[in-house]
């Protein structure tokens, strides 16, 4: 009776794991076959080094917005990786575990905060700062890529705050014991140790602001052309899918699902980084 | 005793689902411009209050879906916001419901009042780019757009003729995040729904028009779209009574008090 009990258990949540794989080659599926035809009936290399994206002319190219997404996405990581590996280091090695307790689990609010109210914060408070102190129309690169930044800060912080803490403690103790300072132990020591760890952090960070749509085409500008300097205001892959999916129809339809393939290749390199990242620690 | 609860439950579905057969409200659905929409909704409130039994649904989806609904049916009534209907609304009869002006936006630090059909066009083709080419203080203009799909977009477009958007233009999709944008920023330009004009922007004079509802309706205001009622084959039973309804007296000072024009 219990052996049968067990059996039954296993294979329910058997059934349950394979649901959200399958919802997950579901999407890919969809996607792909949405997608595929139109890149290669328009040819993949107009599609992706064309910058003229005219919908209703039948010109599709996207080579802009995949600038501009890599542009966003690098500026996010300037501002977002520092900040998050150095406030990681400070909570881990430098704070006691009882404000730990307390700051951590404060900085993982931010991630429950609507990406909606972060592009709020970037048109109201961010793009007029931009505007009246650095010129441009304010919705910008720039606003864009501090405020991906802010909504990064979480992954990287919680991540790499995991990885230093499982840096075991013998090792610090050693480079104490050898004379080193306390810093001279975090740099030398700790931060080799948990590398892998905060690089995953970092990687996952990058995918989140590649797939952000909300926050970016409020604070981006959405204008369709590769950016010069930072203070231009730009359009991502994701913004492009978000704002013109509801009106359209045909090839159109069509070269956005193709947009969402694009899209899809670059965040699976990224997940995939990350997970090579994660396992080069866990082999160690 | 299971079993005969079971059965009486059984009964009682059975006689509600026929009672609510015989008593089935009669719907309208209608769905497409996001313009219109709101008001399609608050003339569908109004109709159910005065003529019990019939269920206005409305959705939006913008103009495109609209057409599209129509001619599918998946709704009984597209509404569209366009100046030409597409060659994909062929077929469908068409019914003029109430017109909306367009308004060229500025932010009310602009100094800049009025501004002529050419001058639109070549602060929207990208070949006017200073406001001190349109009599306005020393600054680059920012043009503020809708995006591709956009029946306000279309609209403009055809009007003022010949419009190639300047490639440099911000894209907000929505009529709200236009003006938010125009609010926000002293040298920028953009175009929404008259209806949609508040304190926080102001709407300049085009061709020394101003863009009211008196100007709209003498024919003096150029920047003016109808706004279509579309349906596959003749009308019949409520969908044709809420029709009548909204092109009423009753419906088109509805129509006018929220901030539309009337049709005629």
């Amino acid at each position: 009776m219990r052996i049968s009990g067990d059996k039954i258990a296993k294979y329910v949540f058997l059934a349950i794991a394979c649901s959200a794989i399958a919802s997950l080659l579901l999407i890919a599926l969809f996607i792909l076959l949405e997608g595929l035809p139109f890149i290669l009936r328009y040819g993949p290399w107009k599609f992706l080094s064309t910058s003229d994206w005219r919908p209703h002319e039948g010109a599709f190219g996207i080579a802009p917005m995949i600038i501009s997404s890599l542009w966003i996405t690098a500026g996010a990581m300037l501002i977002g990786a520092p900040l998050g590996v150095a406030g990681a280091v400070f909570l881990s090695e430098f704070v006691p575990k009882s404000v730990m307790c307390i700051i951590k689990p404060t900085i993982e609010l931010l991630a429950g905060i609507p990406s909606v109210v972060y592009g709020f914060i970037g048109v109201m408070v961010l793009a007029p700062l931009i505007r009246t102190n650095l010129g441009g129309p304010g919705l910008s690169l720039l606003a864009a890529a501090v405020i991906l930044g802010i909504m990064v800060l979480p992954t990287i912080i919680s991540i790499s705050v995991d990885a230093i803490g499982a840096v075991p403690n013998a090792f610090r103790e050693g480079a104490l014991a050898l004379g080193a300072t306390r810093w001279q132990a975090v740099r030398m020591v700790v931060l080799k140790a948990a590398r892998s760890g905060i690089i995953a952090s970092i990687i996952l960070a990058m995918g989140r602001a590649v797939g952000e749509t909300m926050a970016v085409i409020m604070v981006a500008g959405n204008t369709i052309r590769t950016p010069h300097s930072a203070l231009e205001p730009v359009r991502t892959l994701t913004a492009n899918i978000a704002i013109e999916m509801s009106a359209a129809t045909g090839m159109h339809r069509q070269a956005l699902f193709a947009t969402g393939v694009v899209l899809f290749v670059v965040i699976m390199i990224l997940n995939s980084l990350a997970m090579a990242a994660m396992r080069r620690k866990g082999g160690r | 005793m299971s079993v005969c609860r079971l059965t009486s439950i059984a009964v009682l579905l059975a006689g509600m689902l026929m009672y609510g057969c015989g008593k089935r409200a009669e719907s309208v659905t209608l769905a497409g411009s996001t313009a219109f929409a709101p008001f399609a909704e608050k003339l569908g409130s109004l109709y159910m209050a005065q003529t019990p039994g019939v269920r206005v649904a409305v959705q939006g989806g913008g103009s495109t879906v609209g057409i599209q609904a129509a001619q599918q049916g998946t709704a009984q009534i597209g509404m569209a916001d366009l100046v030409k209907l597409p060659p994909e609304a062929e077929g469908l009869t068409a019914v003029v419901v109430a017109r909306d002006g367009i308004a060229v936006i500025l932010n009310p630090a602009n100094p800049v009042a009025n501004l002529t059909m050419d001058q639109i066009r070549g602060i929207f083709c990208g070949t006017l780019r200073n406001w001190k080419e349109v009599g306005g203080k020393d600054g680059a203009i920012t043009l503020v757009s809708r995006e591709a799909g956009s029946g306000t977009r279309a609209s403009f477009e055809q009007i003022v003729g010949q419009v190639k958007l300047s490639a440099g233009a911000l894209v907000q999709d929505s009529n709200g995040s236009i003006r938010e944008t125009v609010a926000s920023d002293p040298l920028a330009i953009g175009y929404l729904s008259h209806g949609l004009v508040n304190a926080k922007i102001k709407a300049v004079t085009v061709n020394d028009q101003p863009c009211t509802t008196e100007a709209v309706m003498a024919d003096k205001y150029a920047l003016v779209r109808p706004i279509y009622l579309l349906t596959k084959g003749s009308l019949q039973g409520a969908a044709q009574s809420f029709v009548a309804f909204i092109l009423s007296e009753k419906g088109q000072a509805q129509i006018r008090q929220d901030g539309l024009i009337p049709a005629k």
